[in-house]
């Protein structure tokens, strides 16, 4: 079941990638000034096809954007709040709407997903990517739970050809899938539990809020489903209706921005679409930003949106 | 594509004036003082033997690209497209019509076009990106970027000057059209960004200044550019007047937000150096 190494999703997901420049001459890898202890091999290895743009955000998404019409298979990489919105304008042009036209494989790694650069602060905290990327048309929204997630979102990255963003936790975390699995499929969710009347429907790192909020419910004897959601657009929108109708309640979570287009708008416009019965409750981040340090966990308790907060609705639904 | 006699390369330039002012009389929105500016370069660019083109495969590998970053103001390519056979000239007929590709901001769905335009300071980046792609590739394709003088107040140009120099670029050449205006203003008025030669140099760039509208210069300035591999970026910085043969549009301030008139432009048509 759950493994117990600490690995962050970038290490796993550069080393992954490392191994691949190997062995294919078409990837070619910019850096914003952003590193990685991954990140040295890499420009050691294959000086060639590495670049560090500097800190310039807006320069790095064109560049992308010409090796990749030059048919490379290019990786961006920054922090996730500067990779999506200091140059989302050029996101727009020349990915969104050129990818539109011409077959471009450009992957933007956002590391720094949530509040996981807890005590940066609010410039640092990525709370509007989720729903910010899934407006723009053509571009794939990826959002690992864990390591091992991040590992197995590789190869797809590689050989589907269109503008991706990949958004990364920055801390180091257990895994919560098999390390040895790979669990990452088209279908774009997985269901970790089954079960119950209510379902935690959750990406990113409030996959392991709520399997941890479903290990205390079935302590308490009740069962409570939770589904990973790691494809943020163009996932099997039949299967998930499907699974989903199953359920009363549906709670979503995600460390974002909620009622702005994140998850919960896409659960509500499936739920709207398949006319599906079940009930939605939304578990994010309120409408303003935060100044004063604290954990993680604090964090997302002053917004209601942390483990306690979760059981408190789940109490209130069974 | 054939090397030109200078007076073979003037009568393409004023017929291209000539179709620019036809264009302009069937789609009024289109930008029609930009566009008038930048002629010398296009013809230089495609009858003067410096681009490599393959109409039939506008995406041919071998090819040079060529990024139109100031797309709004290039609709005065749309003639030397139709007339390479890009596409069919009857298409020129239809511009700005329900259904024609030829709208006042030119995209990738016109064949020839190599990036999204519309939006300014875009194309020099992904033509920084495409030189590296080249070189990495070891193709011999060399990168030709056009922008406005106005379109380098957007910050993400300076971003690719200074990566261009960093990188060696030294199959990317830059073309300035520089006309002096704004959309509202003369760049001297709005914010001063003279001398640009100063500019480009300090960032590490071989500059050449030209007189954008004798098309011998122009012509000469990117041969010789072509050639030189010194571990540069190059830019021509041509001197160019806004909405030149455009009659009264010529070096008014707000030329690149006006249109001229059916009778403006049959005027124009008949009795200015862009009749035949």
């Amino acid at each position: 079941m759950s493994a117990t190494k600490n690995k962050t999703m970038r290490d796993v997901f550069l080393s992954a990638l490392l191994a691949r420049m190997g062995q294919d001459s078409s990837i070619f890898f910019l850096t914003a000034d952003f590193g990685s202890p991954v990140l040295d091999q890499i420009r050691n290895d294959f000086p060639e096809r590495f670049i560090n743009v500097g800190i310039a955000e807006q320069n790095l998404i064109n560049v992308a954007t010409g090796l990749a019409l030059e048919g490379y298979r290019v990786y961006t990489y920054a922090i996730a709040p500067f990779i999506t919105m200091r140059c989302y304008e050029q996101i727009k042009v020349n990915l969104s709407l050129m990818s539109q036209l011409r077959k471009m494989n450009v992957n933007l790694i956002g590391v720094g997903a949530g509040f996981s650069y807890v005590v940066s602060g609010p410039t640092h905290h990525s709370l509007e990517d989720l729903s910010i990327m899934r407006t723009l048309p053509n571009i794939e929204v990826l959002s690992p739970a864990d390591w091992v997630m991040a590992e197995s979102i590789l190869d797809f990255s590689l050989d589907s050809h269109q503008p991706k963003y990949l958004r990364f936790d920055s801390q180091p975390a257990p895994a919560i899938y098999a390390e040895d699995s790979k669990p990452f499929n088209k279908r774009g969710f997985n269901v970790l539990n089954a079960g119950g009347t209510i379902c935690l429907a959750a990406t990113g790192y409030m996959t392991t809020q709520a399997i941890n909020a479903r290990n205390i419910m079935a302590e308490e004897g009740v069962e409570v489903a939770v589904i990973d959601i790691f494809r943020l657009k163009n996932f099997d929108a039949v299967m998930l209706a499907k699974t989903l109708s199953c359920y009363s309640n549906v709670i979503s979570m995600e460390e974002g921005f909620i009622g702005k287009g994140g998850l919960d708008s896409l659960l509500l416009n499936l739920k709207n679409d398949y006319e599906l019965a079940f009930g939605l409750k939304s578990v994010g981040i309120g409408d303003n930003y935060h100044f004063e340090l604290g954990f993680r966990d604090e964090l997302l308790e002053g917004y209601h949106a942390g483990i306690k907060s979760t059981l408190e609705i789940v109490r209130e639904l069974i | 594509m054939t090397f030109q006699t200078e007076q073979q390369l003037k009568d393409k330039v004023r017929h291209v004036r000539r179709e620019t002012l036809l264009l302009h009389r069937r789609a009024p929105e289109t930008r029609v003082a930009s566009s008038l500016s930048c002629v010398e370069i296009l013809v230089a660019l495609y009858y003067g033997g410096i681009l490599k083109f393959n109409p039939e495969w506008p995406q041919w590998e071998g090819r040079d690209r060529f990024v139109v970053s100031k797309g709004h103001g290039s609709i005065s390519l749309y003639p030397i497209l139709a007339d390479l056979n890009f596409f069919p000239a009857s298409e020129l007929e239809k511009i700005g019509q329900s259904g024609s590709f030829l709208g006042s901001i030119p995209d990738p769905v016109i064949p020839g076009y190599e990036t999204i335009n519309g939006s300014l300071g875009h194309g020099l980046g992904v033509g920084c990106g495409m030189a590296v792609g080249l070189k990495r590739k070891k193709s011999s394709s060399q990168v030709f970027v056009l922008v406005g003088d106005g379109e380098l107040y957007e910050g993400s140009n300076w971003e690719a000057i200074m990566f261009a120099a960093h990188h060696r670029l030294d199959n990317l050449t830059l073309i300035v059209d520089h006309n002096k205006i704004s959309m509202l203003d003369f760049c001297a008025e709005i914010m001063d960004h003279s001398p640009l030669d100063e500019k480009f140099k300090s960032f590490g760039w071989v500059t050449e200044d030209v007189d954008g509208h004798d098309i011998k210069q122009v012509n000469a300035a990117l041969s010789e550019f072509k050639d030189i591999h010194n571990g540069q970026p190059k830019v021509i910085i041509a001197h160019t007047i806004k909405g030149k043969g455009g009659g009264a549009l010529e070096n008014d301030k707000l030329s690149h937000i006006k249109s001229l008139t059916h009778a403006q432009i049959d005027i124009l048509l008949e009795v200015n150096d862009v009749s035949n």
